[in-house]
């Protein structure tokens, strides 16, 4: 076990920049997840992390080791990989001896990690078959098995589950989290999926365009999101956004362009700011006034209802966790208490406390 | 990763590797293919400038290349190339792309069948020759018998020996040879067109012909095209048939090109002149490549 | 398919049987008729050269060959020529087509193109200086003349297979080993080579099949009995003797098996794996 450090790392692929000035401190014995849109560089940053890729500048240190240099079998690290990257010719138990035989265990002590991680994630039945003839989570269980048999210092899975049906995907995720919590092994994860992020994570890393955006345990990114891009990104559904212009007349609050005002909590700002106000859709509720809108389309999830409403030219959702009797086109009112209204200057997208 | 698997050994052996590694590897077939391909190639375009003897060589600029135009027997070869080449070529594109689309189709032993109409692709040529020649002949060889008995021949004699039929002997013989590979490559490239385009197209309300020459065909041009292109070169070139069968004659009237060269060069011993025919030959070929590419292109342009 | 009546179904399933039977009958006729003269007796062949089967058969034509001609040492000399020529092309393509599958490098498209073009340039043009080089080497009329020769031919075809075949093993095989305590040597030996063996195997097959079928530079090149090549004794065969019938058949079908047995092995890469560079006969 160990911490991962990473000094203004940055990556270049010919003239294009994928990843620029990462700073990154993992404690030991942290789960980790990198979320961000697809193509914003957080495989690459896996990757870098693995030895697979060279950084184009910066440090990354595992434990106290400087690893930039060091070939990625001499990092004591094991990834898991969305394709699971089972050896075809080897059988299960051939597959995650592998690493053990390379590093010249002794053989007692190969067969014992062996059956330790075996039982660990339920595969006894299935050592003498070839990757080709399992199913796909029990490849994926192949593939966390070959690393957590190594007893490596740091795991790292690079969307481990975005091969697996959404039920299976449910099941792994806690099996994973489970595992974690009886190995304590620092573990990196990767995904572009906020739910993944927001349920596994000690802390969450959020990336975009080769950036890091913000880092922190996921109800912080939820409860104060640093931007508007964390905003959007974390939480589902997704927080709705409204713009418009400060007015510090009886209280703060902001005008919206099509004249309705919603009251906001901090003192930050000034009178004709511009600025982006950003809504989660549990804290809306139907009121007697507030913003006027105008149902579009109601969706039963059975515990709550989501409600999409018109108001000037945008559509805002709402969650309802009771169910009342609406319909497409009833006149309604939308409120939200002043302390839950997330502000963004609108310029710079950033959070306005 | 090619660098990361070697940044252990330090960043000067890391850029070493990263730029010289892959040619490294490459490097034994680059040498062969330079010493034995491309340097003689070169060699044999400057021995078309050089009148050999046995007993002096001399410089001989652009003769040989004017010799070339009033060579009788190369303009027959010439005519004789193109009826060769454009002989197989046909039927071996017809029928070949006939047996794709039928091996294309399930039926009841497809893989044996399969098997058994690929095997002319490796039989080796020399044998192809030879035993097309003997079924050609009327001793030991049912064709003429048959040929005789659907009148088409008004004895049953080989047609190796005359000058009028004797080009389609070799030529039956290549076609044989070569369906297989038009079958192979175009199967594979039909296997390729999804499924659903032949769904849609009859929910349309094509019809299967409809359906072929609207779907299959210009899925399967651009296909066509490069290895016509290639086939064509490959077939104008290709000498082992005609010379074990008839070795250019009877007559001269199988002699193209190809066997023209191998004859100059190699029982004539006049390597230079035959220089001069192989240059006329490439540059012929060139010519050919580039109209196929240039109407490929535009082709790919319309799908 | 949906919509059409039963006599259209049974008009076309005739069709087709039809074509498929006229097919394998061209493409089988000519084995078929090589065996069946091989096994005729010699006194049997006027009078029935052309039925479709001898009234009795004999062995005696490969009894001859086999123990009263040369053909045992040509067929020695083809097999060594050929299995030369494949491990050599193999070994050398397996490199070239690493380096095409794995490497982004400067030059690279240049590379596949001298190797594309190579394919297709017409052989006969390197003829005569070839004939003339070879000569000044000292290796005209000996089988390191043939297997290097054959060698050059088979590279290109041979690397474009191997690299389609590298390319089927994942980037992510590699990377895992690699992460598991792999050297890239490592990697490629323990990971990638059992993978690619199969490839390996078939374009072996291929370019055994090649070099096996290689007449007119045989030809050129030799001319000592004991350095010829089937093809080229079997040809001289012809041009020296009487035409023995049987024996030249009961020859040509023992020529025919090596290239048999290779075939039935090549045969299931033949539509996927060959056409990734199908260009060559
Ligand atoms: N080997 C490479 N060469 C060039 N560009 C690359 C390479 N690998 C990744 N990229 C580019 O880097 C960016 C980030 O890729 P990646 O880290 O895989 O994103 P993510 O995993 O977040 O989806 C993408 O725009 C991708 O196209
Ligand atoms: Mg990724």
């Amino acid at each position: 076990m160990a911490s991962v450090t990473l000094q203004s790392v940055s990556k270049t692929f010919g003239a294009v920049k994928v990843l620029s000035g990462i700073d990154l401190s993992i404690e030991d014995g942290e789960f980790v997840v990198l979320v961000g849109p697809s193509g914003c560089g957080k495989s690459t940053l896996l990757r870098i992390i693995a030895g697979l890729e060279e950084a184009s500048g910066g440090d990354i240190r595992i434990g106290e080791r400087l690893v930039n240099d060091v070939a990625p079998r001499d990092r004591d690290i094991a990834m898991v990989f969305q394709s699971y990257a089972l050896y075809p010719h080897m059988d299960v138990s051939r597959n995650m001896a592998f690493g053990l035989m390379l590093r010249k265990e002794a053989p007692d002590k190969i067969s014992r990690r062996l059956g330790e991680a075996s039982s660990k994630l339920g595969l006894n039945s299935l050592l003498g078959r070839l990757p080709k003839q399992l199913s796909g989570g029990q490849r994926q269980r192949v593939a966390m098995g070959r690393a957590i048999v190594r007893d490596p210092k740091v795991f790292l899975f690079d969307e481990p589950l975005s091969n697996l049906d959404a039920k299976l995907r449910a099941q792994m995720r806690t099996e994973i989290k489970a595992l974690h919590q009886s190995l304590k092994t620092t573990a990196v994860y990767v995904t572009h999926d906020q739910i993944e992020a927001m349920t596994m994570a000690n802390r969450i890393v959020v990336m975009n365009e080769g950036i890091v955006q913000q880092v922190g345990p996921p109800l912080d990114l939820y409860d104060r999101p640093a931007n508007v891009f964390v905003a959007g990104f974390i939480g589902s559904p997704t927080m709705n956004f409204l713009d418009g212009v400060v007015s510090l007349a009886d209280g703060p609050n902001v005008r919206l362009k099509d004249g309705g005002r919603i009251k906001i909590a901090t003192l930050n700002v000034t009178e004709g700011q511009h600025v982006t106000l950003g809504l989660r859709p549990e804290h809306l509720v139907l009121a007697k006034d507030g913003i006027a809108g105008e149902i579009f389309v109601v969706e039963p999830l059975g515990m709550t209802t989501q409600v999409s409403v018109r108001v000037g030219g945008e559509l805002l959702t709402i969650m309802l966790m009771e169910r009342i009797a609406i319909a497409p086109g009833d006149k309604v009112h939308l409120s939200i208490l002043p302390g839950n209204v997330h502000v963004f200057d609108k310029g710079s997208g950033r959070r306005i406390d | 990763m090619v660098a990361a698997a070697y940044s252990a050994e330090g960043a000067r052996i890391k850029r070493w590797s990263v730029v010289f590694e892959p040619w490294v590897y490459l490097s034994p077939a680059l040498l062969i293919i330079a010493s034995v391909l491309i340097v003689p190639l070169i060699i044999g375009i400057s021995y078309s400038f050089w009148k050999f003897s046995a007993f002096k060589s001399q410089f001989a600029g652009f003769d040989q290349y004017r010799a070339l135009l009033t060579d009788e027997v190369l303009h027959g070869a010439l005519v004789n190339t193109a009826w060769w080449t454009a002989g197989s070529l046909f039927f071996q594109f017809f029928l070949g792309l006939g047996l794709a689309l039928l091996l294309n189709k399930p039926f009841y032993g497809r893989k044996l069948v399969q098997a058994l109409v690929f095997l002319p692709w490796a039989v080796p040529t020399f044998l192809t020759g030879l035993t097309w020649s003997w079924l050609f002949n009327p001793i030991i060889g049912p064709l003429p018998h048959v040929f005789y008995f659907l009148g088409l021949q008004s004895e049953p004699v080989t047609i190796l020996a005359s000058p009028s039929t004797a080009m389609w002997g070799p030529i039956i013989a290549n076609v044989w040879f070569g369906i297989p590979f038009f079958a192979i490559t175009l199967l594979a490239a039909r296997k390729s067109i999804p499924a659903e385009l032949y769904e849609a197209a009859a929910i349309d309300g094509a019809s299967v012909w409809q359906q072929f020459t609207k779907v299959t065909m210009p899925f399967l041009a651009p296909t066509i095209a490069i290895t016509v292109m290639l086939r064509t070169v490959w077939i104008a070139t290709f000498a082992d048939l005609i010379y074990v069968m008839t070795a250019g004659g009877p007559a001269g009237s199988t002699n193209t090109i190809a066997t023209y060269i191998y004859v100059s060069a190699f029982k004539m011993l006049d390597k230079g002149y035959a220089s001069a025919i192989a240059v006329l030959l490439l540059v012929l070929l060139v010519l050919y490549s580039l109209i196929v590419i240039q109407m490929r292109r535009s082709l790919m342009k319309d799908v | 398919m949906v919509g059409q009546s039963r006599l259209q179904k049974t008009l076309g399933a005739i069709g087709l049987y039809g074509a498929v039977f006229l097919y394998v009958a061209f493409a089988i006729l000519p084995i078929y008729w090589t065996v069946k003269i091989s096994v005729t007796p010699q006194s049997l062949l006027y009078s029935e050269g052309i039925k479709l089967w001898p009234s009795h058969m004999t062995m005696e034509n490969y009894v001859n060959v086999l123990q009263a001609s040369d053909f045992p040492r040509f067929f020695l000399n083809s097999l060594i020529v050929s299995i030369a020529t494949a491990l050599l092309v193999t070994a050398v393509a397996s490199l070239a087509g690493y380096a095409l599958s794995r490497f982004r490098f400067r030059g690279k498209a240049w590379v596949s193109l001298v190797l594309l073009l190579t394919q297709t340039f017409p052989l006969v043009m390197v003829i005569p200086p070839i004939f003339r080089i070879m000569g000044q080497l000292g290796l005209t009329d000996n089988l390191y003349g043939l297997i290097v020769i054959y060698t050059a031919f088979n590279i290109a075809f041979a690397t474009f297979l191997m690299q389609s075949f590298f390319d089927g093993v994942p980037k992510d095989l590699e990377e895992a080993a690699m992460i598991d305590g792999c050297t890239r040597v490592t990697a490629l030996r323990r990971i990638i080579l059992p993978l690619t063996l199969p490839g390996m195997g078939a374009t072996v097959a291929f370019v055994f099949t090649a070099a096996w079928s290689e007449l007119l530079f045989a030809l050129m090149l030799i001319n000592s009995d004991d350095q010829k090549t089937f093809s080229v004794g079997l040809l001289t065969f012809i041009g020296k003797f009487a035409v023995d019938w049987g024996q030249m058949m009961a020859a040509s079908v023992l020529a025919l098996i090596p290239v048999c047995v290779f075939f039935a092995f090549l045969q299931r890469y033949l539509v996927t794996g060959l056409t990734a560079g199908a260009v060559k006969g």
